[in-house]
């Protein structure tokens, strides 16, 4: 018998410490798996503020530790002294949507050789289940507790249809981790936004919808079912802007 | 022939595995509990499995290994 599953070699033997039933485990696997194909000689990776703050512990690379929301701009300044690394910032969406919308655009517009990876839970998960740039209009948080009301909280913002606006960015794709399928085509999403990066095509961008099952106050499975039925609908799964078929 | 194994320490109950199994083999242990408190996902009849590591591939927590 051959083993037709393992885990990653970019991931450490350290247990994650995510709540059960979260897919900010989906997304190391995914990106980590992407890493592995590869082979690269140096990889540095950024960690956001959020849940993931520890994605230090359980990437196998060297990693960055950034400022609330300043992954981007951290990468970038790695990325620039290092070019030959491969460099990646992983965000949530409070990260990357809240405080760090500067850091993103920017990073973007300028259209760095670097890979972000994007982790949409349309809340602040680490902080409690406070409400997001991302939170959807009638979506519970402790910070809107009757759901997102647009009169007094305003529109949630779509990041990935913003971005891919600007002129700098490469490559922006919004995938889901709801089931297997799903999860195999964001796999090829992040595959493609690192070879972006080995062929030195610029910024790429894979925004993954993904759950937060505790401050959803559902089930881990309730909770794929939701992003499925409700997210997928307010944020479109696809491919937002893409140079590399312009130039084919 | 296919198998999987779960790295039982790691597992934290969730139960993606489960829903995604196509042929409904995977359950949580009712007697098996792991260091960190949580009752483990266990395969009952392994001969059953068909190697298609749907589990290994919802699993956030890389607790499953594939072979076939
Ligand atoms: C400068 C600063 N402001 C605010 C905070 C508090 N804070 C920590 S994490 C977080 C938001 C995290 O949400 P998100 O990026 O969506 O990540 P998740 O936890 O959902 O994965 C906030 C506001 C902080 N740590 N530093
Ligand atoms: S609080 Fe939410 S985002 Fe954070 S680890 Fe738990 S489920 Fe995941």
């Amino acid at each position: 018998m051959a083993i037709v599953f393992e885990k990653p070699k970019m991931l450490t033997d350290k247990p994650t410490h995510y709540c059960p039933g979260c897919t900010h485990g989906l997304a190391h696997i995914l990106t980590a798996k992407a890493i592995d194909k590869l082979n690269a000689k140096k990889v540095i990776g950024v960690a956001p503020v959020g849940c993931a703050v520890f994605a230090y512990e359980y990437f196998n690379c060297d990693m960055q530790e950034a400022a609330h929301g300043r992954a981007p701009a951290v990468a970038t300044g790695i990325k620039r002294v290092i070019p030959d690394a491969i460099v990646f910032a992983y965000q949530g969406d409070g990260d990357l949507a809240s405080i760090g919308m500067a850091e993103i655009v920017h990073a973007a517009a300028r259209g760095e050789n670097i890979t972000v990876i994007f982790v949409n839970n349309a809340i602040y998960g680490m902080t409690g289940g406070q409400m997001a740039p991302t939170t959807m209009i009638g979506q519970k948080a402790t910070t809107c507790q009757s759901g997102r009301d647009v009169a007094l909280n305003g529109y949630p913002i779509h990041v990935s249809e913003m971005l891919s606006q600007l002129q700098g960015p490469c490559y922006i794709e919004r995938v889901a981790c709801y089931d297997v399928k799903h999860i195999k085509q964001a796999q090829k999403a992040i595959d493609k936004a690192f070879q972006n990066q080995v062929e030195g095509r610029g910024f790429s961008m894979i925004e993954i919808l993904a759950t937060c099952p505790t401050n959803w106050g559902m089930s881990p499975q309730d909770s794929l079912k939701y992003v499925e039925d409700v997210m997928c609908k307010v944020y479109p799964l696809g491919v937002y802007k893409d140079t590399t078929k312009e130039e084919a | 022939m296919a198998k999987v194994s779960f790295n039982k320490a790691f597992c934290k109950s969730c139960g993606l595995c489960i829903g995604v199994c196509p042929k409904h083999i995977i359950s949580i242990s009712e007697s098996e509990i792991n260091s960190k408190g949580y009752f483990v996902a266990e395969v009952l009849e392994m001969d059953k499995c068909i190697g298609c590591a749907f589990c290994a591939t919802m699993c956030p927590d890389c607790v499953i290994e594939v072979e076939k």
